[in-house]
């Protein structure tokens, strides 16, 4: 008996978790095709594809209010794909500094990385859009990357850190008693055993520009339309085409979460613990 | 020859003097170990050669080459850590051919020296495992294994066998010992476990804030500790108080505060001053046996009193009261028992009966 309840419990939280991670996107996938659905009618009435192709750029037809939405697209890629880049290459030293020396006030500078974060972002933004609008800034690729870099470099540097935090210091140590020099140490063994944890905080910087709107909705608007935009523009008037964006937002996201379960799970890691 | 001179080394943390006017020679292969309790200096020592922790004041000297300031990877040290440190991501093999491929050896003679040295930690069939396919002992001889392929000229072993089951512990104890042997490398060994140090080492030096206690044969340290703190740390010492009343010959006689005479041997004893008994549980002799020796002398001869005994199979642990003090005793083909409460009597070892004073005075802390 008591094993039929636990069971069945086991089975309820099963489902609430199933409905609460599937639910969302089963219901946007269904808005995405549905051409009339009326209450009370539990499904789409009349399905079609003319929203996935408008916004796929594989049909014109101005009747039904989608756009291409390919060229914003492949501009939010370019901009999360160059604020990786960049944000990493600023991480990478700074989280490994940070959990290597002893620098002065060290604790505060992890901590300058959090701020864009702790605080309301629209305050920030405005502000920020004030001082891009005078250096000729707002509006631009770049004013938009460095928004994305600004809040995208709390999760590189923060991992990053953690992530060489927890190598022990004879690692590197070991390897200069066999003659490598601090950098030969730093990129032969310390970079290696850090590329998980250096994968996941990459994905994150990508994931977080993918998705940043408040920023590039101040700073970006009207001349940079990234994807998150677009879905917000269209959200008002057109639910269909507003899920299909949000479908393909979804897309990326799921892949790097595969791929980072991936890399996490890679031989040598274990070994680590 | 590769021999190591440490001369006047001064190392602070903060306000914390780790390393205080630090005086030390490792002579060509020799193996001396560094012991004390944590925070003595020892492992700060250690690291100053090493390379790894910037020395204050003072001088290193190997081979009567000043490297006080040569980056760790030129210092031709080999080093052995205590949670083995071996690289997760690469293979034993890899492992220990990481230094040759730094040398830009070419890969047969690599491929020679990592079977031979694998071969002389008896790991030749591990090359292809990784270090967590390897038991916590296999991978400590990789680190050794590690550590000596390159030959170098000092070998610095820190606390290397802490992270080993006691079995274990006791035979990589000979392992290490046989190796040092075998190559003649010049090695610095710390630890905190006074019967390692004991095994392995030629020399011991015993330290305490960030000082040196005593140095000398395993041996000689046991047997005639300096002061008070090297014989507690070596072996299970009781201290009977008291104080120095004369010398007689070699012996030293000590008026405990019980009254007891007590003859041992002692050197650097000053008479009407404090100084303690280090009554060693192993030179103490029981009931008849006690007895039997009376009729060489009856110096030492006293009556305790049984406190608690215990029998863990290989002997008896007893503690006895004598006077107002608690002492150690341990019997091994014990023939009696004694009961608690009993009253025994006992004769200590005067030959081995250490009388020491309280402090170094050249060890206080300035």
């Amino acid at each position: 008996m008591k094993r039929i309840l636990k069971k069945s419990a086991e089975l309820a939280l099963l489902v609430t978790v199933f409905l609460i991670v599937i639910g969302p996107m089963v219901s946007l996938f269904l808005w995405s095709v549905a051409q009339k659905w009326y209450w009370p009618h539990p499904l789409p009435q009349a399905i079609t594809f003319d929203y996935w192709a408008q916004a796929l750029g594989l049909k014109t037809s101005l009747a039904i209010g989608a756009v291409s939405i390919v060229s914003a697209f492949t501009l939010s890629i370019l901009i999360a794909l160059a604020t990786v880049v960049i944000a990493m290459a600023i991480a990478i030293p700074a989280g490994y500094a940070l959990a290597k020396y002893k620098i002065p006030f060290g604790t505060i500078i992890l901590f300058l990385f959090l701020l864009p974060n702790a605080f309301p972002q629209q305050p920030v933004f405005v502000n920020i859009l004030q001082v891009f609008t005078k250096i000729g800034l707002s509006g631009t690729i770049p004013g938009v990357m460095l928004i994305h870099i600004l809040v995208g470099l709390v999760y590189g540097v923060w991992i990053t850190n953690a992530t060489f935090r927890s190598i022990p210091p004879s690692m590197e140590e070991a390897a200069r008693s066999v003659g490598a020099t601090a950098f030969k140490a730093f990129y032969k063994i310390s970079l290696p055993l850090a590329a998980p944890g250096l994968f996941s905080s990459a994905v994150f910087v990508f994931l977080t520009s993918l998705d940043e709107f408040t920023g590039t909705f101040f700073i970006g608007l009207p001349f940079i339309n990234t994807l998150p935009l677009t879905l917000y523009s269209s959200s008002g008037y057109n639910m269909q085409f507003a899920s299909v964006i949000a479908l393909i937002l979804l897309v990326p996201s799921v892949i790097f979460m595969l791929l980072i379960q991936k890399v996490l799970k890679a031989e040598y890691v274990g070994g680590m613990g | 020859m590769a021999e190591l001179v440490l001369k006047d080394l001064v190392i602070k943390y903060g306000k914390v003097t780790a390393l205080n006017r630090l005086n030390l020679t490792i002579k060509d292969g020799e193996l001396v170990t560094l012991l004390g309790p944590s925070g003595c200096g020892k492992t700060t020592t250690l690291r100053s050669v090493s390379g790894f922790l910037p020395v204050q004041e003072g001088d290193i000297f190997l081979n009567g080459k000043r490297i006080t300031d040569i980056a760790p990877e030129n210092r031709g040290i080999g080093l052995v850590f205590q949670n083995y440190a071996l690289w997760p991501h690469m293979t034993v093999f890899k492992n220990l051919a990481f230094g040759l491929e730094l040398r830009k050896l070419p890969a047969e003679e690599i491929k020679k020296r990592v079977a031979a040295v694998l071969a002389s930690v008896k790991m030749d069939e591990y090359a292809d495992r990784f270090p967590r396919q390897l038991s916590g002992g296999q991978q400590q001889r990789i680190a050794l294994a590690r550590a000596i392929i390159l030959e170098p000229d000092i070998l610095l072993l820190d606390e290397p066998l802490s992270n080993l089951d006691a079995l274990l512990r006791e035979q990589m104890r000979f392992e290490i010992a046989a190796i040092h042997n075998r190559l003649g490398i010049t090695t610095m060994y710390v630890t905190h476990d006074q019967t390692e140090a004991m095994v392995i080492s030629n020399r011991i030096v015993v330290m305490r804030n960030g000082k040196v206690m005593q140095e000398g044969k395993p041996e000689d340290i046991y047997m005639r500790p300096r002061n008070k703190f090297v014989a507690g740390f070596m072996g299970t010492t009781c201290f009977l108080e008291g104080i120095v009343e004369r010398f007689d010959g070699e012996r030293c006689i000590l008026k405990t505060n019980d009254g007891f005479e007590l003859y041992g041997i002692g050197t650097e004893l000053q008479i009407g001053h404090k100084a303690y008994a280090a009554v060693r549980p192993e030179y103490i002799l029981l009931g008849k046996r006690a007895e039997a020796s009376y009729g060489s002398s009856e110096r030492n001869c006293f009556k305790a009193i049984v406190d608690r005994s215990n029998f863990t199979g290989e002997l008896l642990d007893y503690q006895l009261k004598l006077g107002s003090n608690f002492i150690r005793a341990k019997e091994y083909e014990a023939k009696t028992i004694y009961g608690i409460g009993q009253t025994v009597d006992v004769k200590i070892d005067e030959e081995r009966l250490p009388i020491v004073h309280d402090t170094d005075p050249e060890a206080v802390a300035v």
